[in-house]
């Protein structure tokens, strides 16, 4: 394998849970709903996806209960903002708080054992292709699903019925729930869908990145993932462009980082941070174009008057 | 089931007084489940955890020594969030504040005297407001989200840190530890009351502090600027409030606030950097932001109760052997509570069985 075919391997391994979490974030905030819990919600997935796998011996056990905690822990977050209807930043940041801490907590045990590793595809034949083999036939299961997440969510939100009702309600909650749709409810499930993206991206983290489980492993993505969804104006193929790029950052700062050239590896290591203001910032500096996308319910409490 | 709430017509007086009482209520009934559930009697848990920590006067040094930095922060994070400008990047303000103000005695450490320490604490104050600055700029100058921008910074912050200790800044004479000299006499932080224990000037700021900004916001136009704007972006432009100054005074308020935790607690309770000078002090004032109410009196007495979380999960640690993980499960649940309890102030809460549906519903 050469070292194109293996950086881009990388890069594709890097940018597969910043795509996920943002992608499941995307339909959360098409709803209306801004989660700032993703950080909290990917870490708990990643922990509680590694101590499944390890109890169970089977890494598919851990991405399914990584999805299913991301899910329900989604639920608390979703209960407080749309039944409760607290503030959906605070409230969204408290998630984050809470699973950095639970995680902390669940994961204690586990700190420094070795992990199960989710296998990477391999077809006979294809998977040794020159040049593509690898990159489009021997990647691993999640990479899969991220690219399937990728075009159905776009086919969801721009081509069917039930997609457009969640734009509607993310662009005017108020005009949707006079219509008879059930707002509250589609932002449940989209908050869900939320956190079982995220618990997905978690456990990519714990069982293919790095097989391992260490506290606070998310190391913002979680927030990464966040400014991705801005970055890409609320739009999925965008997303997945906006996660290579970051993917390609990382994977380039690690690179230069093993060359040498004198340069701080600390300063390296913040450059995927820096990225993501440098990029927010050209963005948001283009009024017309963030106004046109945001939806415009973004971050607003509903409470339905009857 | 299903939760239904209908809008107050004003702000119940009784629940804005008693929501956080209610909150810390159930978030000591779900800790006592969380220990019982790990295996330990709750009781106990909860005594050391609440109890056993202000038993002795030197703990209650220790109590000032963490609720310092907590209140500092929160009190600046109050003004931020009162005129919703979210900054949840303190502990990166914290930590440039704190590295500002440390430039003086470790780049030269012969430059002593009496002055050195009020020129740290400014140097401190300035790093932090200074870092706290870039998003608000980012924010005012390019419309660019606070929220993530502030955030981006404390790794940022943090990488930083660890490359100047680690580096430049490292102790010729440490045996290549990583932590850089440590401070000479005059940039000490001077104790309050040597002879009973360690707690030290810090605090003595953070009450001071809490106490201007309560002044500054529930009795100056400036605070009903902050108020106003917070709450009604139109209504302050009516009014000839400026939303983008409001931006900067918030974030280098709040940005200066943190650094001055920040350098009061390297010149205080450390004595010199180190790669970590923070066990999370930035976010866990976020939780007593809100715990207070927004509110900088009340700011006063959350900020104690978090530090004697932490306190009290040592006592913990020590005695019954619960993971120090446990601290901030409990402090990311007390901010839960507390943000639903906050819900009772503006609406009264129904719960609607299954059976009752409002004719509105079903389309």
């Amino acid at each position: 394998m050469g070292i194109a075919e293996s950086i881009l391997l990388t890069i594709a391994t890097a940018a597969t849970p910043l795509l996920i979490a943002a992608l499941g974030e995307l339909v959360v905030e098409r709803s209306g709903v801004l989660n700032l819990g993703v950080e909290g919600m990917m870490v708990m997935g990643a922990v509680c996806g590694f101590v499944a796998a390890a109890l169970t011996g089977s890494p598919w056990l851990g991405v399914l209960a990584a999805i299913v905690v991301g899910a329900l822990f989604s639920l608390l977050f979703g209960f407080l903002t749309l039944s409760v209807a607290t503030n959906q930043v605070a409230t969204g940041l408290s998630l984050t708080l809470l699973g950095l801490g639970l995680s902390g907590m669940i994961g204690e045990g586990f700190v420094g054992q070795a992990g199960q590793k989710l296998p990477s595809l391999y077809i006979p034949g294809l998977s040794d292709l020159p040049l593509v083999g690898r990159l489009v036939f021997g990647q691993d299961p999640i990479f899969y699903m991220s690219i399937a997440l990728t075009v159905g969510i776009m086919w969801f939100l721009f081509r069917t019925r039930a997609g457009l009702t969640l734009r509607s309600i993310g662009d005017n909650h108020a005009s949707a729930h006079a219509l008879g749709i059930p707002v509250i409810a589609y932002r449940y499930l989209a908050v869900m869908f939320g956190g079982a993206c995220a618990g997905l991206a978690g456990a990519h983290l714990s069982l293919v990145y790095t097989p391992q489980w260490v506290e606070n492993m998310t190391a913002g993505r979680g927030w990464i993932a966040l400014a991705l969804v801005v970055f890409a104006s609320w739009r999925p193929l965008r997303v997945l462009a906006g996660a290579y790029l970051f993917g390609a950052v990382t994977i380039g700062q690690i690179h230069v980082q093993a060359l040498g050239y004198g340069i701080p590896s600390q300063l390296l290591s913040s450059l995927p941070y820096l990225a993501t203001i440098v990029v927010l910032v050209l963005i948001s500096r283009n009024r017309r174009l963030t106004m046109m996308n945001t939806p415009a319910s973004l971050g607003r409490a509903f409470v339905p008057d009857r | 089931m299903r939760v239904e709430l209908i809008k107050r017509p004003q702000q119940s007086a009784l629940f804005s007084a008693v929501s956080p009482f209610i909150a810390l209520a159930l978030t000591l009934v779900a800790g006592a489940i969380m220990f019982s559930l790990l295996g330990k009697s709750p009781l106990d848990a909860l005594y050391y955890y609440f109890i056993d920590p202000l038993r002795e006067v030197w703990s209650l040094h220790e109590l000032a020594i963490k609720a310092a930095p907590l209140i500092l922060i929160a009190v600046g994070l109050a003004v931020c969030y009162l005129s919703n400008n979210w900054n949840i990047g303190a502990e990166g303000q914290f930590i440039i504040g704190a590295m500002a103000g440390s430039i003086l005695p470790i780049i030269f450490p012969d430059f002593q005297g009496w002055y050195v320490l009020p020129l740290m604490l400014l140097m401190g104050i300035a790093g932090g407001a200074a870092y706290g600055a870039i998003p608000a700029l980012l924010k005012v100058r390019f419309n660019t989200n606070e929220i993530l921008t502030s955030l981006m910074l404390v790794y940022v912050a943090q990488l930083f840190l660890d490359w100047m200790v680690r580096g430049p800044w490292r102790n010729p004479e440490g045996n290549n530890f990583p932590e850089t000299r440590r401070f000479h006499v005059d940039a000490i932080l001077p104790e309050i009351l040597p002879s009973s224990g360690r707690a030290n000037l810090g605090f003595v700021f953070a009450i001071l502090a809490a106490i201007v900004v309560w002044f500054l916001v529930t009795r100056t136009l400036k605070g009903f600027e902050v108020r106003v704007l917070g709450s009604s972006p139109r209504a302050g432009r009516f009014a000839g409030f400026s939303a983008k100054k409001m931006v900067f005074f918030a974030f280098m308020l709040s940005g200066g606030l943190a650094g001055l935790a920040g350098i009061s607690e390297v010149s205080g309770a450390i004595g010199q950097l180190r790669p970590v000078i923070s066990p999370g002090y930035g976010f866990a004032a976020i939780i007593v932001a809100f715990l207070g109410r927004l509110n900088p009196l009340g700011i006063i007495a959350s900020g104690l109760i978090l530090a004697l979380t932490y306190l009290g999960g040592e006592a913990a640690q020590i005695s019954l052997g619960l993971s120090d993980k446990v601290v901030r499960v409990f402090q990311g649940m007390l901010l839960f509570f507390v943000l639903g309890c906050d819900t009772l102030i503006h609406y009264r809460v129904r719960l609607v069985g299954f059976g009752a549906k409002p004719a509105v519903e079903g389309a």
